[in-house]
């Protein structure tokens, strides 16, 4: 079996990294340099970088703040916010990123995945979805961190932006985002059921039960973890201890 | 003295150099990234990354004239590491869209991975173990000091496949099926995996590179 990726998923605001539940009611968390550098070295397996409001505002992400992050780790980093240029990429990239994540702009310009997986590979260019549940077995994508609709399918969505190229997809629940409630496995596993390429899970996460069922029921390849690591409910090195013992494959901590 | 060694990071216009440059920045003051003949010629150890197809990478330096010059720098015995598809460009020839020719530095071709267990997803992305290749020691080499299994971040459709099994220095298992990760012919080597990305270990392996030098 391979090895399931857990990846600290860091939200900023400004200069700050920020928390909310259900992508609003935003709280100051502290500085995300800081929390990078510990995700690090506590063996994270890569860092999810977002700036929140960037697109909401159609302001480009802040590249000096992400360059200060990225100087702290030497492992994947996939960042996203406003990203609406291959211009923008390419300062994405050169500020440390490895992949950028596209939710809003893509929804308007979906050939835009398309051109950045030409120009920069597939595996640069990370779908990001934002879903909402509006009933039973159905999810609408939603963007500007969880505040517009889009009349668009998740389902559908994902299948259209894999023909399209992307090399990844960061599904986070905006319903379960913050609750520590567990994860919306039912959209997880309706996106991987068919998804050729890697899913990466996020909304809910909380006790470590709420972890493995993500991934053994709902066959994430990657989980995006942030209010329990950031308020420090557990580690990642006892999360990933815990999966050990329960027989899934997690890189070892160093 | 690791400080003022000169690498030169080959810019052959695939894909993204910033945390190869970072990494080696560790560890030497003087890291050029350049598409220059002579810098490649000069240098005193050359890293060739890269990310995307075969084709394209051999585009990448046919257009910039500088197969010769790294053919050059190869005959002289001098380190050389390539990562992901700088590693399969080593190779005599690739099969992705089409078959095309490589720099044959090392004897082998590149193909797609084979249907595997559990379909496993390819891309293979994430972070898997290296270990020898049976007799293969990997004291004095750019693995010296690693733990056999360690963990190094990989993201690839494609394989190394050495003619020669003494090309073999490291290999990875991944949805059952196990292939070359790391080629090495004297003092050149190549990575299927980012050491770049691939955190300490990572780092350790691009500073016992440098250390070869």
């Amino acid at each position: 079996m391979k090895n399931i990726r857990i990846i600290p998923r860091l939200d900023i605001k400004g200069p700050n990294l920020i928390k909310g539940i259900h992508t609003e009611g935003l709280r100051v968390l502290g500085n995300p340099k800081e929390f990078a550098k510990r995700y690090y070295e506590e063996g994270a397996d890569e860092i999810i970088y977002l700036d929140t409001v960037a697109s909401l505002y159609q302001r480009n992400l802040d590249f000096d703040l992400l360059k200060t992050v990225a100087e702290q780790i030497s492992i994947p980093l996939t960042v996203g916010g406003g990203i609406r240029s291959i211009h923008d990429i390419n300062n994405a990239l050169r500020a440390g990123a490895d992949k950028v994540a596209i939710n809003t702009y893509a929804v308007s310009h979906p050939e835009f995945l398309a051109e950045g997986a030409k120009k920069f590979g597939s595996q640069c260019i990370v779908l990001y979805i934002e879903a909402k549940k509006i009933m039973p077995g159905k999810w609408e994508v939603y963007t500007d961190g969880g505040r517009e609709r889009t009349g668009l399918d998740v389902i559908e969505w994902a299948k259209k932006t894999i023909d399209l190229g992307v090399g990844e997809i960061l599904i986070t629940s905006v319903d379960f985002d913050g609750t520590r409630k567990g994860f919306d496995t039912d959209l997880v596993s309706a996106i991987t059921g068919f998804a050729p390429i890697p899913v990466i899970a996020h909304g809910g996460a909380g006790d470590f039960i709420s972890v493995k069922n993500i991934i053994t029921q709902g066959h994430a390849d990657a989980v995006a973890i942030s209010s329990v690591l950031h308020y420090k409910d557990y580690s990642l090195k006892d999360l990933k201890k815990y999966l050990n013992t329960e027989n899934i494959n997690v890189r070892a901590v160093c | 003295m690791l400080k003022q060694k000169h690498v030169t990071i080959i810019d052959y216009g695939v894909g993204n150099l910033h945390s190869i440059v970072k990494a080696v920045g560790n560890f030497t003051e003087k890291v050029f990234v350049s598409e220059d003949p002579q810098a490649i010629e000069s240098a005193d150890a050359i890293i060739l990354p890269g990310v995307g197809s075969f084709q394209s990478g051999m585009e990448g330096l046919n257009v910039r004239n500088l197969v010769p010059s790294v053919k050059k720098y190869v005959a002289s015995g001098k380190p050389m590491l390539g990562i992901c598809l700088g590693a399969q460009i080593m190779l005599g020839k690739g099969f992705e869209f089409g078959e095309f020719d490589g720099l044959n530095i090392i004897h082998g071709k590149v193909i797609k991975f084979p249907v595997l267990e559990n379909n496993e997803k390819i891309p293979h992305v994430g972070w898997n173990s290296i270990y020898p290749n049976a007799d293969k020691i990997w004291n004095d080499s750019i693995l010296k000091n690693l733990d056999p299994l360690s963990s190094v971040y990989f993201v690839h459709s494609y394989i190394l496949v050495p003619e020669n099994n003494k090309n073999i220095f490291a290999k990875t298992k991944y949805g059952g099926y196990e292939f070359c990760s790391v080629i090495r012919s004297g003092n050149i080597y190549g990575c299927q995996f980012h050491p770049e990305k691939s955190g300490k270990i990572g780092l350790e392996i691009i500073k016992n590179f440098l250390e070869l030098i």
